[in-house]
C-alpha cells in the first residue's frame, strides 16, 4: 500500500505537468522499423517523432539515454496479476464471470512487472473449466484505480482450457472415477472437454437465433417477447460474432487440433492458443486456422502433457507461419520476458528482431491492439521501456518505463525512495507495537494471530 | 539452421573417436581460477587437464580440436537439483525426491538417480557437467519444503557427473552432504487462501509444531552422539543402527549438513544449531541475508543460493531483492554457489548467475558461483571447477559468454570424453521441423 501511494504520487505529478519528453542518444529498437541511434519525442501520451535527429520542442523534458536501449513496452499475453480471484471452478462453463469485476490495482505484482519492462498484460481467468471466464487487457498504470487500469479499446476475451486442468475436477481424488467420496465434475477426459465446448456453442447458437427471431419480429412491428437474457451464453454469442477473443489454454497436439475443428464447425476463430506447448507438431493447422500461439520459452516436464514441450517451440512455429508470442502465466516470469525472448535465438535461431517481436508487436497483434502498442512508431501510445543494456542480454536491467507517455517506473527514483520507505515502515510497525501493548488485556501475552 | 550445421560439422570428427586425449588450440581459454588466455590451448590426456596456456606443444599423434572463435570454460556445476530423482514433477510414480519420515539420514539419493532420465542430456546440453542430486522434504513433488512440513533430515546428497551408463559411473562423491530442512514457523498462507484454507494453522499451533520439531531434532542428534560414543567404546550389546550410522560423518565433521533455511530467522537458528552441535553446515536456498552476513563469514559457512530469478520474499521488499541477494552475499564475504533447486530449469543455471551480475555481482564472481566456488563448497576443488593442470577435463566449449542466453554450447567434455549434445528436445525439434 505504501508503495502504491508513493509511486502513484510520482505518476500523478507527471500527469499534471505533461510537457513533451525527448529521449535522446539512445539505441532505439523500434521492432517494426529497424534499429537506430537517435531520439523519441513523446507528446500527449503518444509517440510524436522517432529518428536520428529529432528537434526538441521548447519546454520539453530531455532524458539523456546515452548508451541505453529503448524498446516498446513489453506485452504479456497471459497473466494473472492484478486479480483478486482467478478460477470459478465449480462449473464446466463459467463464461458468466469475468476478471474485470475482480481487478485489484493494489497487487504489488503490477509494480514488479513494470520493473521488468511490461506495460500491457492480458489478464485471464484460470484454466479450471473447458470454457472459463471473461478476460481483460490492462495497462500497468500503477497507482491508478481498477477502472483506469483497463486498456480502453482492446477487445474483451474469454478463456477456454483443454487437457489436464479442466478434466482434473472430473477426477478430484486422482484415482479411478467414482473411487472417492467427492462427486466428479464433468468432464473427466479430453473427449468430455470437446463435448462441453460443443454443447455450449450449440446452446449459444440457439440463443443467438432466438434474439435474431425477436429482432426480426420487432423490426416488422409484430408483437414479440424478448428472450430472457442468458449471462452464460451472451459472451459465447459475442465469440460467434467476432466481438470477443478466444484465448485457449492447451498443451497437446490432439486437443489443439480438436479445438480448431470445433471452432471451424461453429464458424468462429480461436484468437490465441495459450501455452500450446505441442503447437510445433500442428503448426501447419494452427497457421491455416489463423490462430496465434502464445507459449512459454522453455517450460517442460512439470506435468504429463508438458513432457513433449521443447524450447524450440516458439521458433519452429514462427518458421511455419504462426503468429507467436511468449507469455509468463507467472508473477515472476513476467519480470524478465526479454530474457525469455533471448532464448529463442539459442533454440531455433530467431533473429534479434524476431525475438523481440515475441514480447511486443506479436502479442499486440494477437490482442488486436497493434494499432496502439507493440512497436515504436509515430502515432502509437508512448509505452516504452528503457534498458541499460540490450534487452536481449541477460545482463540488462530496466531503468525506466513509460505508459501513455507517463513515467510509471524509474529505477533511480525507486532506489532513492528506499530509505524513506524503510523509515516509514519502521514507524508504522513501532506504532502497531505500541497500540498492541496499550490494548493488550493485563496479564496476557501477545494475542494469537 | 546454419548454426545447427556448424555444430554438426564440429562434433562429427570428434564423435568419431572416443579417445579422452586431445589438444584444443586457438581458443579463448577461461580458466576461472586465473585470467583468460587469448589464442590459448588446453591439453588433455587420459581425461585430465595436463596443460593450459599459449602455444602448447602436443605429443605427436594427439588429436587436435581447432578452437578458433570459440571459448573454453570449465563445465558448470549446479549445486542443488533433483536430477534423476524426478522425471515429471506432477506424476508421483516418476518422482523419488522425498521419503516418508522425519529423520532419514540413511537415504542415499545416488541409488535412485535414473541415469537414463531425459533431464540429464537436456541439462548438460547447456554446459552443466556436474550436479548435486539432493533428497528433499517428504511429499514427493519436490519444493524443498520451503513452506515447512515433512522431513527434517532428508538424506544424503550425491555429487555426480551428468554422464555415465550407471549411477556408479556418474558418481563423484556418493555423499557430498546431508540434506536437512530447518524447522520454521511457516508464514501465514497467501492472500488467495486465508485462514480458511484447508490445513491452515493458527500461529499458536504452528509455534507448537515448531517447538516440537526443534526438540525432536535435538533429541535425534543427542541419540546419534550416544550411538557414536557407544560404538567408539565398543559397548557390550552394541547394535548397528542405519540411521545413526549415517549420521557419523556429520558428527565427525567430515560431511556437511545442507540446511534449507530461507528466512533470516531460520538462518540464525541453523547457525546457532551448528555452533551447539559442532557440525559443518551449508545454508541452502536462503531468500534473505539480513544481519547474518558477518555470522556466516566468521564461521566460514557457505551458501547455495536458489534462483536469482525469483520474487521477493516479502510483499514490501524492494522489487529486486532476489536479484541483489547474490551481491549481498558477495559483499558480506560469504562463499556461495548457485543451485537451481529443480530439474526442468537446471539448464537455466547460467542465467541465474547473469541476473545477479546485472544487479551488482561482478561477472567473474557470477561465473565462479557456477564453477569453482561450487567445487570448493563440495570439497572437490582439487578435481573440478576450473581449467587447471591435474583437474578433470570437464570442459564446455561455446561461441560466446555462457551466461548469455543467446550463446551456444558447441562441445562438451566430461572427464575428457566428448559428450553427446543431442537430447529429447533437439530430436523432437528436428523431427517436426521436417514435417511436410
Amino acid at each position: 500500500m505504501k508503495l502504491a501511494l508513493l509511486a502513484g504520487g510520482l505518476a500523478a505529478t507527471l500527469a499534471a505537468a505533461t510537457p513533451p519528453i525527448v529521449i535522446q542518444n539512445a539505441t532505439i529498437l523500434t521492432v517494426t522499423k529497424g534499429t537506430l541511434n537517435g531520439s523519441v519525442l513523446i507528446r500527449d501520451g503518444k509517440i510524436a517523432d522517432v529518428g536520428e535527429k529529432v528537434a526538441v520542442p521548447s519546454g520539453a523534458k530531455v532524458i539523456d539515454a546515452s548508451g541505453q536501449f529503448v524498446m516498446p513496452g513489453i506485452i504479456d499475453c497471459h497473466s494473472h496479476i492484478a486479480a483478486d480471484s482467478i478460477n470459478e471452478g465449480s462449473v464446466s462453463v463459467s463464461s458468466m464471470v469475468g476478471i474485470e469485476d475482480v481487478l485489484n490495482p493494489d497487487d504489488i505484482s503490477i509494480y514488479r512487472a513494470l520493473a521488468g519492462g511490461v506495460s500491457t498484460a492480458n489478464i485471464l481467468h484460470g484454466s479450471a473449466n473447458s470454457i472459463g471466464g471473461k478476460c481483460t487487457v490492462i495497462k500497468l498504470r500503477w497507482g491508478k484505480d481498477a477502472h483506469d487500469m483497463i486498456f480502453q479499446g482492446a477487445l474483451p476475451g474469454i478463456k477456454f482450457a483443454l487437457g489436464e486442468n479442466p478434466k482434473r475436477a472430473g477426477n478430484p481424488t486422482g484415482q479411478r472415477i467414482g473411487a472417492g467420496n467427492v462427486p466428479g465434475r464433468y468432464p473427466a477426459t479430453r473427449m468430455g472437454v470437446e463435448d462441453v465446448i460443443r454443447e455450449a456453442f450449440n446452446e449459444a447458437k440457439a440463443y443467438q437465433q432466438s434474439w435474431k427471431d425477436y429482432d426480426q419480429k420487432a423490426a416488422r412491428g409484430q408483437p414479440a417477447v424478448p428472450p430472457r437474457r442468458d449471462l452464460k451464453l451472451e459472451p459465447l454469442v459475442e465469440v460467434l460474432e467476432g466481438k470477443r477473443l478466444v484465448h485457449a489454454h492447451c498443451y497437446r497436439a490432439d486437443e489443439i487440433l480438436m479445438l480448431l475443428r470445433v471452432a471451424d464447425d461453429y464458424g468462429f476463430k480461436i484468437r490465441t492458443l495459450q501455452h500450446v506447448l505441442e503447437g510445433y507438431k500442428v503448426a501447419k493447422e494452427i497457421a491455416a486456422h489463423g490462430a496465434g500461439a502464445s507459449t512459454f520459452s522453455d517450460w517442460w516436464a512439470y506435468k504429463m502433457e508438458a513432457f513433449d514441450a521443447i524450447p524450440y517451440n516458439a521458433a519452429l512455429m514462427t518458421r511455419k507461419g504462426v503468429l507467436v508470442s511468449l507469455n509468463s502465466d507467472s508473477d515472476e516470469l513476467m519480470r524478465h520476458l526479454n530474457d525469455e525472448a533471448a532464448k529463442t535465438m539459442k533454440y531455433g535461431g530467431l533473429s534479434e528482431t524476431e525475438a523481440l517481436s515475441l514480447v511486443t508487436i506479436n502479442p499486440a497483434k494477437q490482442l488486436m491492439i497493434d494499432n496502439r502498442v507493440g512497436s515504436i512508431e509515430v502515432g502509437k501510445d508512448a509505452d516504452l521501456a528503457i534498458f541499460d543494456k540490450h534487452p536481449l542480454s541477460n545482463y540488462a536491467k530496466v531503468e525506466k518505463v513509460f505508459i501513455d507517455g507517463q513515467l510509471y517506473f524509474d529505477r533511480a527514483s525507486d532506489l532513492a525512495e528506499r530509505s524513506g520507505r524503510e523509515a516509514e515502515k519502521k514507524k508504522l510497525m513501532d506504532k502497531e507495537k505500541e497500540e498492541q501493548k496499550k490494548n493488550a488485556p493485563a496479564g496476557r501475552g501477545r494475542p494469537a494471530a | 539452421m546454419k548454426s545447427l550445421l556448424v555444430a554438426l560439422l564440429l562434433t562429427i570428427p570428434l564423435a568419431a573417436s572416443d579417445d579422452d586425449s586431445f589438444l584444443i588450440r586457438g581458443a579463448t581459454i577461461h580458466p576461472v581460477a586465473s585470467a583468460e588466455i587469448q589464442n590459448g590451448s588446453v591439453l588433455v590426456r587420459d581425461g585430465k587437464i595436463v596443460g593450459v596456456g599459449r602455444n602448447l606443444a602436443a605429443p605427436k599423434g594427439t588429436r587436435i580440436v581447432e578452437g578458433k572463435g570459440l571459448h573454453v570454460y570449465p563445465g558448470m556445476i549446479d549445486s542443488a537439483t533433483e536430477m534423476g530423482l524426478s522425471e515429471i514433477s506432477s506424476i508421483r510414480e516418476s518422482v523419488d525426491v522425498g521419503e516418508i519420515g522425519k529423520f532419514d539420514p540413511q537415504l542415499r539419493a545416488e541409488v535412485a538417480i535414473n541415469p537414463a532420465s531425459e533431464h540429464i542430456p537436456v541439462t548438460r546440453a547447456n554446459g552443466i557437467t556436474t550436479v548435486i542430486a539432493m533428497p528433499m522434504s517428504a511429499g514427493g513433488g519436490g519444493g524443498f519444503g520451503r513452506g515447512g512440513g515433512g522431513s527434517i533430515i532428508t538424506g544424503q546428497a550425491a555429487l555426480v557427473h551428468l554422464d555415465g551408463w550407471t549411477w556408479e559411473e556418474m558418481e563423484i562423491k556418493k555423499s557430498a552432504g546431508m540434506g536437512m530442512r530447518f524447522p520454521i514457523i511457516p508464514p501465514p498462507p497467501g492472500r488467495f487462501f486465508g485462514a480458511n484454507f484447508p490445513g491452515a494453522k493458527t500461529f499458536t499451533e504452528s509455534k507448537k509444531d515448531y517447538e516440537t520439531e526443534l526438540r525432536e531434532l535435538k533429541e535425534f542428534f543427542e541419540n546419534a552422539r550416544r550411538y557414536q560414543k557407544a560404538k567408539a567404546a565398543k559397548e557390550k550389546g552394541f547394535q548397528t543402527d542405519l540411521k545413526y550410522e549415517a549420521m557419523l560423518p556429520v558428527l565427525e565433521g567430515a560431511e556437511p549438513l545442507i540446511v534449507v533455511a530461507s528466512r533470516e530467522r531460520a538462518i540464525r537458528d541453523a547457525v546457532q544449531f551448528a555452533d551447539q552441535q559442532k557440525v559443518h553446515v551449508i545454508i541452502a536456498d536462503p531468500r534473505e541475508l539480513g544481519k547474518m552476513g558477518a555470522e556466516l563469514k566468521s564461521r566460514n559457512i557457505p551458501a547455495i543460493l536458489g534462483p536469482t530469478l525469483a520474487l521477493p520474499l516479502h510483499e514490501d521488499d524492494p522489487y529486486d531483492a532476489a536479484y541483489t541477494l547474490p551481491d549481498q552475499f558477495y559483499k558480506a564475504g560469504v562463499k556461495f554457489a548457485f543451485g537451481s533447486f529443480n530439474n526442468e530449469f537446471a539448464r537455466n543455471l547460467p542465467y541465474q548467475a547473469a541476473t545477479a551480475a546485472a544487479f551488482g555481482l561482478p561477472v567473474d564472481e557470477a561465473m565462479k558461483a557456477v564453477t569453482l566456488n561450487a567445487a570448493q563448497i563440495w570439497g572437490v576443488a582439487d578435481r573440478l571447477g576450473s581449467i587447471e593442470e591435474g583437474k578433470s577435463a570437464d570442459l564446455m566449449v561455446t561461441d560466446g559468454d555462457p551466461l548469455e542466453a543467446r550463446t551456444q554450447v558447441k562441445q562438451l567434455y566430461i572427464k575428457g570424453k566428448t559428450v553427446d549434445l543431442d537430447n529429447r528436445h533437439k530430436r523432437l525439434y528436428e523431427k517436426y521441423l521436417g514435417r511436410p
